[in-house]
């Protein structure tokens, strides 16, 4: 009897202790991105972290997208080549990649090269105890670290997104066009024939500005809101690439669901 | 830290790539130019059946696109399907013309054709197609060809 009473009490504690997670979650974000920002100061720490969070992982983020494509087009055409209808390789490769590969594995590595490298920034910022001098000089941390931090995030995943399917479709060229020997005219015509902007283009890019979102959101508030010590940062790292990977590919059947029900 | 600079035109960078990139996906990769024909004015037509025929499939003279399927609703007094279709403003179709429906290839999606009459009258915005083909049944034709059998 006591036994289940006690369980119960930690599922409550449970349950109490998350929402009070995502209420602190969500106040970092209020006190980060509703406030009248000062452009004078804030626009060369956006830029700072615009290098850092956006061109720094353009790298991986296209080795990856050409790689990728080059798979898809490979694979693909053998799969094709049964049916008599690799022609379709280009609505193949470019449908997969601008709908779903190019937001979602953008989103992953984006968690994984940015968001842990954020969360463990503001961790260690918050360990040497940085923060709280900020604080002290009546510099709100908030808006000196976070904020641009955010939004750096916010605004490079969707140009990250959509650099890595432009590699994608030039990695599937390569391949299928080059390599395979496929006819490059009608690669291109039946991609631009079955490929919609509205539909399928725009639809990827407003799935990567959410994903860039939550992205970022984890990151800085897991970083903002980790035990200040060693294992605190790592745990709170650990947190970020998880949350953030599982968040991606919830949301991302989500928001599919969504645009397919005609929204 | 690096020089503010140096800083600064990487991004510049960055941005122009990501711009590059979205141009690319809307002109090449998606054809947004070609579909940009989205002026023209309405036409219906009545079908008894209009198969797999699915919102967006193209209108086609001769194998060229002149136009888009924009909406299919049953006519709750005919029971007939009322397609509407937007014809582009740089094509008249005669009025003496008919619309059926195809399929493109074996397995394709289907269109909407138009085989053009002699009439040198031409259809006006919002005039219903006077004669139309439905699209083939498969079940159908074998129902009928079976039924033709037994005879």
């Amino acid at each position: 009897m006591f036994g289940v009473v006690q369980r119960i009490q930690h599922l409550g504690a449970a349950g109490i202790n998350f929402i009070t997670r995502v209420g602190e979650a969500g106040l970092v974000l209020l006190g980060a991105i509703f406030k009248k920002p000062n452009f004078h100061k804030s626009f060369p720490l956006l830029i700072q972290q615009m290098y850092i969070v956006g061109f720094l992982s353009l790298p991986i983020i296209i080795v990856a997208g050409s790689f990728i494509g080059m798979v898809l087009a490979l694979e693909g055409y053998n799969i094709l080549e049964k049916f008599a209808a690799s022609d379709e390789l280009g609505p193949l490769v470019a449908l997969s990649v601008a709908r779903e590969l190019g937001p979602v594995v953008t989103g992953l590595l984006f968690a994984g090269r940015a968001g842990s490298s954020l969360t463990a920034e503001i961790g260690l910022m918050k360990a040497t105890d940085q923060l709280s001098s900020m604080e002290l000089m009546a510099v709100d941390p908030l808006q000196r670290v976070v904020a641009p931090r955010f939004w750096a995030g916010f605004y490079s995943m969707p140009l990250l997104a959509i650099i890595f399917s432009m590699f994608a479709v030039f990695g599937a060229y390569a391949v299928g066009v080059d390599w395979i020997g496929l006819d490059a005219g009608s690669f291109w015509s039946n991609m631009q024939a079955s490929v919609d902007f509205r539909i399928d283009i725009v639809n990827g890019i407003i799935k990567s500005i959410v994903f860039g979102f939550f992205t970022t959101w984890i990151a800085v508030y897991q970083g903002y809101a980790c035990v200040p010590t060693s294992e605190g940062i790592s745990h709170a790292t650990t947190r970020t690439v998880v949350f953030s990977s599982l968040v991606i590919l919830g949301l991302d059947f989500v928001l599919t669901a969504m645009m397919m029900g005609g929204w | 830290m690096k020089n503010r600079g140096i800083v600064e035109f990487w991004v510049g960078i960055f941005l122009l790539l990501g711009i590059a990139g979205l141009i690319f996906l809307a002109f090449q990769v998606s054809g947004l130019t070609q579909k940009s024909m989205s002026h023209g004015y309405v036409l219906k037509a009545d079908f008894d059946n209009v198969g797999g025929l699915k919102v967006r499939a193209p209108v086609q003279i001769a194998g060229v696109v002149v136009g888009r399927v924009t909406n299919i609703v049953l006519n709750p007094e005919t029971y007939q399907a009322e397609a509407t279709l937007l014809i582009y403003d740089n094509y008249t179709i005669a009025n003496d013309s008919s619309a059926s429906i195809f399929t493109q290839g074996l397995l394709g999606s289907n269109y909407l054709g138009i085989t053009p009459g002699y009439s040198t009258t031409s259809y006006h915005a919002g005039e219903t197609i006077q004669r139309t083909n439905s699209a083939l049944i498969l079940e159908q034709l074998i129902g009928q060809f079976l039924f033709n059998m037994k005879k």
